[in-house]
């Protein structure tokens, strides 16, 4: 008896909330006068969720920058965490508008996504100690110990091009990284040097780390979005267009890289 | 048991308990005094590492606090949905049907087998391939899949662990009474059942709430554990901080799921005459217990 | 269906060798340290006591994986501990054997107590009488009947084991749940086999274990 009212309770419960899961998840890319965008939760000077429940970064700037040019005021933006393994599904779903999240233009995600930009160029570097030296060119990677996050390109780079020899661990997250680079396991921490800039720019952080200034890939960021939906490309490229020729591109830059030193790259032409 | 072992010390024995009490609190002291100086050299015991965690609350109610929520809403959920699942499969291991109880078996011993967390992963593919549910909540569907799937296979063997300790002559009773089988298993055996049960499917909560910090680590599941990263990315990588934190909140949650647990036992014990208390003393049924708790 | 099994693009037989030899160690070190802890809990120094059931509810009641992560930032990160090993991937190996020690030990631990409480306490007696100090009555009397007591429980230990060292993907180690969880990102048309490969391996592993130590549990059980 206990056990059938247990039973009946349970499956209340589980269809409550489901129904209320199905009801918040339908909402796709925009509905009525809100608009939805992926970018990355934890990326500092990129993307990332701060204390406040706010979004700060270079990427979060460019969205709101082209979100107002589309028409969307900054209240009206429904941010959403885009993880690297995710943006294509989430395009593609419809679940946001468009991604900007740290996205590198390149052959193989363009066969699943569409590219507006690019909005920046970045080149895959290294992240070493303040008063670390021994490290000013490829080849002298060889030799040492190399972090990355798993699965990402800056790392299978290393491992396919750039120095084989390396020992490379690959982490879950920057910081853990990070932790590992501070307390010397690690001899550099590699990946696109907009990201390794971001962290090198916190205030818990500021001359502890250094960026070594290899440039050591191209990327390119783009601003993904569905496949064919060549009208909204072109006007994130016309907002993208405007962002940099009113000064506000370089305003932003500065904004969210500049206390790194990290030497940028003038604002990339867009693919048209 | 523990204090057959060894005589009530005498002088001697004294002197030497004291001994052996310097000697581990000095080895124990040495480690720690290790570990902590080592930790102070890398500045990992500098305040402003562990200040957030005590003088800005954002650091609780934007991270901490919803990660929580979202470690106990997939327990909750998997508990809840395992359950009636997994009495349903031990039930049927009980079917007097061949063809009932053996296909069971053989589905609960196949989740039995098969590590939970190649379950999720198995899940969050499926969840990505053939349907259309948002990358907000895939996660939690993996997880809370995956974690039916297993626990209610192991509740299930509770569930039949516990049927199968009560005394024959109740099932007896009740065909004598004119019963049908399926009335015996509900007003009889289960009711019965379920208080031995009781303790062990508490125990296999505090399983339930460390399991979900595999989709955290390896499916991008917003639960407790996943937090430490977004913290760290705010606070200038005080990793050791925020994962000592971290680790804490588990302990102390399923430490009251523990006391709950055994708190339980000891009233059902007390206050019934249950199956278990007829064992000798000492055995203690510690089998269908033992087995949901190492079942990590 | 199976083609991309013959690519040599996944190495599966070495990704379960290293499953196997993850629960094998891990196993060993365990047993031994699950010991070490059981021993301390019903000694008669009050404070390795208090040590021995504080370290069993602690470890217990933290999530594996915490487990695992705190021993790769903390002791290897931070404290810079090695355990000897040279390159990052063994470093992991390592990791992980020591973390999955570290937790294993206390359900060992709890293995081996309910298996010392079956043997009745006139054995005990029965050897203090003969003059046998606390060590010999727990190594000569206590334990080799508490062991076969409790092969059943732990057997139940191993395989939560086994299936454990899947949890060591989350610091690296090159074992069976990151190969799997590379081999669903890629085969997205063959979902179903990857699994089955992987659900069988696990089956190979853990089923035997069941049955030899539950014949064995049988065969060893102290008759009373």
């Amino acid at each position: 008896m206990k056990l059938r009212s247990t039973a009946a309770a349970a499956a209340v419960v589980v269809l409550a909330l489901t129904a209320t899961a199905c009801g918040s998840g339908s909402d796709s890319g925009s509905n009525g006068d809100k608009i939805t965008i992926g970018i990355k939760f934890d990326q500092p000077g990129l993307g990332l969720k701060t204390p406040d429940g706010k979004y700060a970064g270079f990427d979060v700037d460019v969205a709101k920058y082209v979100a107002k040019e589309l028409g969307y005021s900054e209240d009206k933006i429904d941010w959403k965490q885009a993880p690297s393994a995710e943006r294509e599904n989430l395009i593609k779903n419809g679940d946001v508008k468009f991604v900007v999240a740290s996205y590198s233009i390149n052959d193989k995600r363009k066969k699943e996504v569409d590219f507006a930009g690019p909005y920046f160029l970045t080149h895959q570097d290294l992240l070493v100690r303040a008063d670390d030296n021994s490290i000013t060119k490829v080849e002298d990677l060889n030799s040492k110990k190399l972090c990355s996050v798993t699965g990402s390109t800056s790392a299978q780079n290393v491992k396919e091009k750039l120095a084989p020899k390396a020992d490379l661990q690959q982490l879950g997250g920057y910081s853990e990284c990070l932790t590992g680079l501070e307390n010397k396991a690690v001899d550099a921490l590699t990946t696109d040097a907009s990201i390794l800039a971001g962290y090198a720019s916190q205030k818990e952080l500021q001359g502890k780390f250094k960026l070594v200034g290899l440039k050591m890939s191209d990327e390119n960021y783009g601003i993904g979005l569905k496949k064919g939906d060549d009208e909204l490309r072109g006007k994130i490229n016309k907002a993208l267009e405007k962002m940099v020729s009113d000064g506000t591109w370089e305003k932003l830059v500065k904004a969210n890289f500049g206390p790194s030193g990290y030497k940028y790259e003038a604002a990339p032409a867009i693919q048209k | 048991m523990s204090s057959v072992l060894y005589d009530t010390p005498g002088p001697r024995a004294k002197r030497r308990n004291v001994v052996y009490t310097i000697v581990f609190l000095a080895v124990l002291a040495l480690v720690g005094w290790w570990v902590l100086d080592a930790l102070n050299a890398k500045h990992q015991l500098d305040a402003d590492k562990w200040s957030p965690f005590v003088t800005d609350s954002q650091v609780w109610t934007t991270y901490l606090l919803p990660g929580l929520t979202e470690t106990l809403k997939a327990a909750a959920l998997s508990i809840v949905i395992a359950l009636p699942l997994g009495a349903a499969l031990g039930i049927g291991r009980l079917s007097d049907h061949r063809w009932v109880r053996v296909p069971v078996g053989a589905l609960v011993e196949f989740f039995r087998a098969i590590p939970v967390l190649l379950l999720m992963m198995f899940a969050s593919a499926l969840y990505r391939e053939f349907t259309t549910v948002s990358s907000d909540f895939r996660p939690l569907y993996a997880v809370v899949t995956g974690l039916v799937l297993y626990n209610a296979s192991v509740i299930a063997e509770v569930v039949r662990a516990g049927v199968l300790t009560l005394p024959r002559g109740q099932g007896d009773a009740a065909v004598a009474l004119g019963m049908r089988k399926g009335q015996t298993m509900l007003y009889v055996l289960l009711p019965q059942a379920v208080t031995v049960m009781l303790p062990a499917l508490v125990s296999q909560l505090v399983v339930i709430v460390k399991d979900t910090a595999l989709g955290g680590a390896l499916l991008g599941f917003g639960e407790l554990l996943s937090q430490n990263r977004q913290i760290t990315a705010n606070y200038g990588a005080n990793t050791i901080a925020t994962l000592v934190v971290i680790a804490l909140l588990y302990i102390v949650l399923n430490f009251l799921l523990t006391t709950l647990a055994s708190r339980l036992e000891k009233r059902l014990r007390r206050g019934r005459k249950s199956p278990s208390v007829t064992l000798p003393a000492q055995a203690g049924a510690t089998d269908v217990k033992s087995e949901a708790v190492s079942g990590a | 269906m199976f083609d991309f099994l013959d690519s040599g693009q996944y190495d599966l037989l070495g990704a379960f060798w290293v499953t196997a030899q993850l629960a094998l160690y891990s196993a060993i070190g365990s047993l031994v340290w699950g010991t070490a802890l059981v021993a301390m809990r019903v000694s008669p120094v009050p404070l390795m006591r208090g040590f021995a059931t504080a370290y069993v509810n602690i470890v217990r009641n933290t999530p594996l994986t915490v487990v695992l992560v705190a021993c790769l930032l903390g002791l290897n990160q931070t404290l810079g501990v090695t355990l000897g090993a040279e390159t990052f991937e063994n470093i992991g190996f390592r990791l992980a054997v020591l973390g999955l020690v570290a937790y294993t030990g206390t359900f060992v631990c709890e293995a081996l107590r309910s298996g010392i409480n079956t043997v009745p306490p006139g054995q005990a007696e029965a050897a203090r009488a003969l003059g046998l100090s606390f060590t010999q009555v727990l190594r000569l009397v206590i334990l080799p009947q508490a062991f076969r007591a409790s092969v059943t429980p732990l057997a139940n230990v191993l395989i939560a084991l086994t299936k454990n060292t899947t949890v060591a993907a989350a610091i690296g180690a090159a074992e069976t749940s990151l190969l799997m969880k590379t081999m669903l990102e890629n085969e997205t048309d063959a979902l179903f086999t990857v699994f089955a490969i992987f659900a069988f391996g696990f089956i190979v592993l853990t089923l035997p274990t069941g049955l030899v130590l539950g014949w064995a549990a049988k065969r060893l059980a102290v008759k009373r």
